[in-house]
C-alpha cells in the first residue's frame, strides 16, 4: 500500500517536473510546478514528516509560486513579443545545463552507496522532535540561517526603497 | 500513529460518513449565509429583503441555486479554456478542505460507539489551516488571468498582493497563540480553553489582528478590492457566468464560515462555554455551542460589510504592512515575555 502510494507520487512528481520544462506557456509551467510541489509534499507525509510537508506547501506553493505567478501575469509574456533566441545562446544554455546534470549525477552516485534508512525513528518528523533537534544539536546553523534571512529581508527593503541613494 | 496508512475498515467508513455530513453542513451553512447576508443587509438599509420564495423567503438559496444552474454557461473567446474551468473548481476545493481539522465538539455517542467530532486531529492543525488559506489565492489568480480581460487581471493581481500581505500578519498573530498554548493542534487548544479560560483574555491584540486579516483573506468588505464593483466591474469573476460564477461566490461564503469557526476555536474556546458541559445531549451540546459562536462571528462579518466603506488600495497596503505586521510582532514579543514571566 505504502509502496504503491510512493510510486504514484514519484511518477507524478517526475511527470509534472518534466511538464514544467516542456510547456511553452510560462503560466502553465508555474501551475505544473505547484502540482510537482504537492507530489513532493505527499512524499513527506508518507515519511510521517507532516510539519515539513505543510511548511513546504506554505512556503513554496503558498508564497513563492504566488509571487512567480504574480510577476508572470504582470509581464504577460507571449510568443509574439518574446525575443527569439539565437543558436549561440541555445548552445551555451545546453552546455551549462548539461554540466549541471553531470554535477547532479556525480552527487547522486555517492548517495546510492548509502544503505536505505529502515530503522529510523518514525516520530522524528513531528514538530516537537524537529524543534528539539533544531534548538539543541543544530542550534548554530539554525541561528546563522536566521541571521542570513534577516540580512536578506533588510537588503530587500533597501533595494525596494525608492527615494534612497546608495 | 506509526503510519497514516495503517487503518481499519470501520474507521474509514466512520470518517467517510463524517466527511459527507461535514460537507453537507458546510454547504447548507454557506447557502443560508447568503440568505442571512441579504436579510441583514435589508435590515441595515431599512428594507424587507427576500420574502417571495417560501415563508420569510427561506427557500431563496434554493431558488438562487436553480437560477445559477439554468443560466447560460458563457465561455469567452479569448479565454484559456482549461484554466478557466479549473479556477472556480480549485477555489471551491481549497475552501472545503480547511474545515477538516476543526474540532466541532468532543465526542458523540452513536450506536454505543464514541465518535470523535473532529475529522482529523493533525498535530500541526494551525499550520494546515495557514497552508490552505495561502492556496486560496490560486483560484482567484488563475481565474482572473485565464479570463484574458484587463479588469479580471487587475482583480486577481490585487487579490494576490492583498492575500500575501495579510497572510504574514495572520501567521504572526497565530504564532503568539501557539507560543502561549504550546501546541499546534486545534483539539489541544480547545481542551486548554475549558470553561471561560479563553485565549481572547490573553490575546486581545492578537485576536484583533487575526480578525482583520481574516476579513481581508475572505475578500470581504471593507477589503473587497479584488472585486470592487465600482472600479473593476466584478474583478476576477467579470467573465464568469452560470454556476462557475456561483462557485466563486459560494466558496467565499464557505471561506467565511470556516474562518469564523477558526476564530471561535482559537480565541473563543471552541465548543467550551461556562456552566455547559460539551458532553450533554450525548455530545451534541459541543457542536451547538461551537455553531452558535461561529454564527455570531458570521453576523459580525456581515455587520462590518454593511457598515464600513471600502478601503482605497494604498490604504489597504499601508494598513497591512505598516500597522498590522509591526503590531503583530510587538504582540509576539509581549507574549514571549509573558510566557517567560508567568509560565502560563
Amino acid at each position: 500500500m505504502s509502496l504503491a502510494v510512493f510510486l504514484i507520487l514519484a511518477a507524478a512528481s517526475v511527470l509534472f517536473a518534466l511538464l514544467v520544462v516542456f510547456t511553452k506557456n510560462p503560466v502553465h509551467s508555474v501551475i505544473y510546478l505547484i502540482l510537482a510541489f504537492f507530489a513532493i509534499a505527499g512524499q513527506y507525509v508518507l515519511l510521517n514528516a507532516q510539519f515539513l510537508a505543510v511548511v513546504h506547501i506554505i512556503v513554496y506553493a503558498g508564497a513563492i509560486m504566488v509571487l512567480f505567478l504574480f510577476v508572470l501575469m504582470l509581464l504577460n509574456l507571449n510568443m509574439d513579443t518574446e525575443p527569439t533566441q539565437t543558436g549561440r545562446w541555445k548552445l551555451g544554455a545546453a552546455i551549462a545545463a548539461g554540466m549541471l546534470l553531470v554535477t547532479f549525477i556525480g552527487a547522486l552516485k555517492g548517495g546510492i552507496q548509502l544503505s536505505a534508512v529502515t530503522d529510523h525513528n518514525p516520530q522524528v518528523g513531528l514538530v516537537q522532535n524537529l524543534g528539539r533537534v533544531l534548538f539543541t544539536d543544530f542550534v548554530v546553523p539554525f541561528e546563522i540561517a536566521g541571521i542570513l534571512f534577516l540580512a536578506a529581508m533588510v537588503g530587500a527593503v533597501m533595494v525596494g526603497k525608492r527615494d534612497v541613494t546608495i | 500513529m506509526h503510519s497514516i496508512l495503517l487503518f481499519d475498515a470501520a474507521l474509514v467508513l466512520e470518517k467517510s460518513i463524517f466527511v459527507v455530513v461535514l460537507f453537507i453542513i458546510t454547504l447548507t451553512v454557506a447557502a443560508y449565509a447568503t440568505y442571512g447576508e441579504r436579510k441583514i443587509a435589508a435590515f441595515f438599509q431599512d428594507r424587507i429583503g427576500p420574502n417571495r420564495a417560501g415563508p420569510f423567503g427561506l427557500l431563496q438559496p434554493l431558488a438562487d441555486g436553480v437560477k445559477f444552474f439554468t443560466k447560460e454557461d458563457f465561455m469567452p473567446n479569448a479565454a484559456e479554456r482549461w484554466l478557466f474551468i479549473l479556477a472556480p473548481a480549485s477555489f471551491m476545493f481549497v475552501a472545503c478542505m480547511t474545515s477538516a481539522v476543526i474540532p466541532w465538539g468532543t465526542e458523540l455517542t452513536l450506536f454505543g460507539k464514541p465518535v470523535s467530532l473532529q475529522l482529523t486531529d493533525l498535530n500541526i492543525g494551525v499550520l494546515y489551516i495557514l497552508g490552505f488559506t495561502s492556496l486560496g489565492v490560486y483560484g482567484i489568480m488563475i481565474g482572473g488571468w485565464a479570463s484574458n480581460n484587463k479588469y479580471s487581471l487587475y482583480g486577481s493581481i490585487r487579490a494576490s498582493a492583498q492575500m500575501i500581505s495579510y497572510e504574514l500578519a495572520m501567521g504572526l498573530a497565530l504564532i503568539a497563540v501557539v507560543m502561549m498554548s504550546g501546541t499546534l493542534s486545534l483539539k489541544e487548544m480547545a481542551i486548554q480553553q475549558a470553561g471561560l479560560n479563553w485565549n481572547i483574555w490573553y490575546q486581545p491584540l492578537g485576536f484583533l489582528i487575526f480578525f482583520i486579516c481574516a476579513l481581508a483573506e475572505c475578500n470581504r468588505a471593507p477589503f473587497d478590492m479584488a472585486e470592487c464593483e465600482t472600479e473593476l466591474i466584478g474583478g476576477y469573476h467579470t467573465e464568469y457566468s452560470s454556476m462557475k460564477l456561483g462557485m466563486f461566490l459560494f466558496a467565499e461564503y464557505i471561506n467565511m464560515f470556516v474562518s469564523c469557526a477558526v476564530i471561535a476555536t482559537v480565541y473563543f474556546g471552541g465548543y467550551n462555554f461556562p456552566l455547559i458541559d460539551p458532553g450533554w445531549l450525548g455530545g451534541l451540546m459541543g457542536p451547538i455551542v461551537m455553531f452558535a459562536k461561529t454564527f455570531f462571528f458570521i453576523f459580525v462579518f456581515m455587520w462590518i460589510r454593511w457598515t464600513l466603506p471600502r478601503f482605497r488600495y494604498d490604504q489597504l497596503m499601508r494598513l497591512g504592512w505598516k500597522s498590522l505586521i509591526p503590531l503583530a510582532i510587538i504582540n509576539m514579543l509581549l507574549t514571549g515575555a509573558g510566557v517567560l514571566l508567568f509560565d502560563k
